[in-house]
């Protein structure tokens, strides 16, 4: 019970240090480094490796950018086992639909309750 | 002065970025922010009617709403310039992108400001997340069918 | 006369009669020159509802500042030529409208204070004008908003990125008086581009144009350093000024003489602001403060001040194009 919350912090954290290491030496803008942990994330959910990540580091896998990528092929591919091809593309969001929906949702909340200041 | 000899000039003289810093950096405050994550889904397993499997769709959007607040109140942009892919990763760094482009273009209304450029950040990961999905998805169906794997 | 390529000479010597400068709040706070600009504002958005306005305000009140220095209004001057870099200029245009100057915009990115200066000269030369307004601003977070990404959204900037300063600053240029510092000459920039491409490092990208227009500007008018109390570059930065003088020193100029950066100090050792300032605003206010009253206080006799622009747009950045760089520098001598 423990140790998913060790194990949480390293698998997260390591995640973000391959972000990290993207930008730095890689020179890629955040934008093109989310891009590819994203499309990362849905390759490797191909394979079937996404899900045992899950088990071993808990949000450590789910809340790192790549688990959308993840999310997103499972919920396809879960309607592509029940549905065929179809399932593809009606299974998509099944999942992830938390995500993007809480982003819409508080992103128009914010616009209303703050003002964009600068800080430093 | 040709441009081969001043871009090497450039790159002796421009600092390069402080790796092992921002790795440790990124590596501290990314686990620090699943690290919360857990806890938050603790709370929904404990309190709510959540397994371990499905308190991650509630978790993720409350470390949005996180993001929300600490967009809102100015603490973010400070605290990516310290954590570098420990803000961006994390999906928190998602929820930063959408409000910080929500609240910054509503000077132009709330149609076509915030409406409008909501997700011209954020847009370009749910497109490669969407696009990929479909690719892996749709390889993977034919595959199966073909026989060559199986679910 | 022609007297070279892109070289002009005023024997007329019009002079710089008076300056204003308006700073914005964090200026204020962490600026060395704030103490000397004629207005600081307490709202980085003037009390106004939008950034935009607020940039257009700071210019207008930068334009009336000079001029009341000089017991003038605006329906003195004939023309008013002032610069920013936001689409098209609107905040220029906005408050050319409020003030109701005859106006031309004019673009050279952050070089633009030393680009409408020797237009105004220009014209007071030619005698078509006995006081023209010259001058350009930028504001925080209506460029950032432009250029770069949402103030509020979270990345990590190097060593190399800039600050874009809230400042504006304004020039009255009228015919030649005793006691004002004259514009003797000045030296148009060519478009210099060395290949660099990364807008969170113009800096180096400018540093190339500088020296570049430095040294035409030495050989063109037959001058040396040692004429120089001041050279003064305009936004290059820590990074991109240290580029400037490597480039100089290759050159064999004495790079130990009074070099100065206005980017480069204008948040004094403020590590939180990177490289420095840029931004348009940042050079004319700048000049138009404390090297004008220094150069009013006889502290400085002759001043090269180089004020350096990058061209670019997030659309030319995004289609893969490279950064091209202005300079433009202007002399001004305390007779």
């Amino acid at each position: 019970m423990l140790s998913i919350y060790i194990t949480s912090f390293i698998v997260g954290g390591l995640i973000c240090v391959i972000g990290q290491l993207m930008m730095d030496v890689g020179k890629l803008t955040p934008a093109h480094t989310l891009c590819t942990l994203v499309v990362a994330g849905s390759i490797l959910d191909g394979f079937g490796l996404y899900e045992p990540l899950i088990d071993f580091a808990g949000t450590g896998a789910t809340i790192p950018i790549t688990s959308f990528g993840n999310a997103l092929t499972h919920g396809a591919l879960a309607e592509a086992e029940k549905h065929g091809i179809i399932g593809v593309l009606t299974g998509m969001f099944e999942v992830t639909s938390s995500g993007i929906s809480a982003a819409i949702v508080f992103g128009f909340i914010a616009s209303f309750l703050f003002k964009s200041k600068r800080t430093i | 002065m040709d441009e081969k000899k001043y871009q090497q000039l450039e790159q002796q003289l421009t600092p390069k970025p402080a790796y092992l810093k921002n790795c440790l950096a990124a590596f501290i405050t990314g686990g620090f922010v699943c690290l919360i994550g857990q806890f938050v889904a603790l709370f929904y397993i404990t309190f709510f009617d959540f397994t371990e499997r499905t308190a991650s769709n509630p978790t993720v959007a409350t470390m949005i709403f996180f993001a929300m607040l600490l967009t809102g109140f100015g603490v973010y942009k400070k605290f990516a310039q310290f954590a570098g892919a420990g803000s961006a990763v994390p999906i928190t760094g998602f929820g930063n992108a959408v409000v910080s482009s929500a609240i910054e273009h509503r000077s132009e209304g709330y149609v076509l400001g915030v409406g409008g450029n909501m997700f011209k950040l954020a847009g370009s990961v749910i497109l490669y997340g969407v696009f990929s999905a479909f690719a892996v998805a749709l390889i993977k169906s034919i595959l199966v069918a073909l026989g060559v794997i199986s679910w | 006369m022609v007297n070279g390529r892109g070289l002009l000479t005023f024997a007329s010597q019009p002079v710089v009669v008076a300056t204003g400068v308006t700073v914005g709040p964090l200026e204020e706070k962490k600026s060395p020159f704030a103490k000397y600009a004629d207005k600081q504002y307490e709202d980085e958005r003037c009390g106004l509802k939008t950034n935009e306005q607020a940039h257009a305000r700071m210019m207008e009140e930068a334009v009336k500042i000079a001029l009341s220095k000089v017991d003038k209004t605006p329906a003195d001057a004939q023309f008013l030529l002032i610069g920013d870099l936001v689409n098209e200029m609107t905040p220029s245009n906005f408050a050319a409208g409020t003030v109701g100057i005859p106006y031309m915009g004019m673009f050279s990115a952050c070089a633009t204070s030393v680009s409408t200066l020797l237009t105004a000269a220009l014209l007071t030369e030619a005698g078509m004008a006995d006081l023209v307004i010259a001058g350009s601003a930028s504001q925080h977070n209506a460029i950032e908003r432009q250029f770069r990404y949402p103030l509020q959204y979270g990345s990590q900037k190097g060593a190399t990125a800039q600050w874009t300063a809230t400042a504006a600053g304004a020039a009255a240029v009228t015919p030649y008086i005793a006691g004002a510092p004259v514009i003797t000459c000045g030296t148009v920039g060519v478009v210099t581009d060395l290949g660099m491409t990364d807008p969170l490092n113009m800096g180096a990208a400018m540093a190339p144009a500088a020296a570049d227009t430095f040294k035409r500007h030495l050989d063109g008018h037959g001058k040396t350093l040692e004429d120089y109390d001041l050279v003064m570059t305009g936004d290059l930065g820590k990074i991109g000024f240290e580029l400037f003088k490597t480039l100089l020193d290759r050159w064999e100029y004495n790079v130990s003489h009074t070099f100065r950066d206005a980017g480069a100090e204008y948040y004094g050792k403020h590590p939180e602001f990177l490289a420095g300032a840029s931004g348009s605003g940042c050079s004319a206010s700048v000049y138009f403060s404390e090297v004008y009253d220094k150069l009013l206080a006889g502290q400085y006799k002759r001043v090269l001040l180089i004020a350096t622009g990058s061209l670019m747009s997030p659309l030319s950045y995004q289609q893969g194009e490279t950064i091209p760089c202005i300079a433009h520098a202007v002399e001004i001598e305390m007779k």
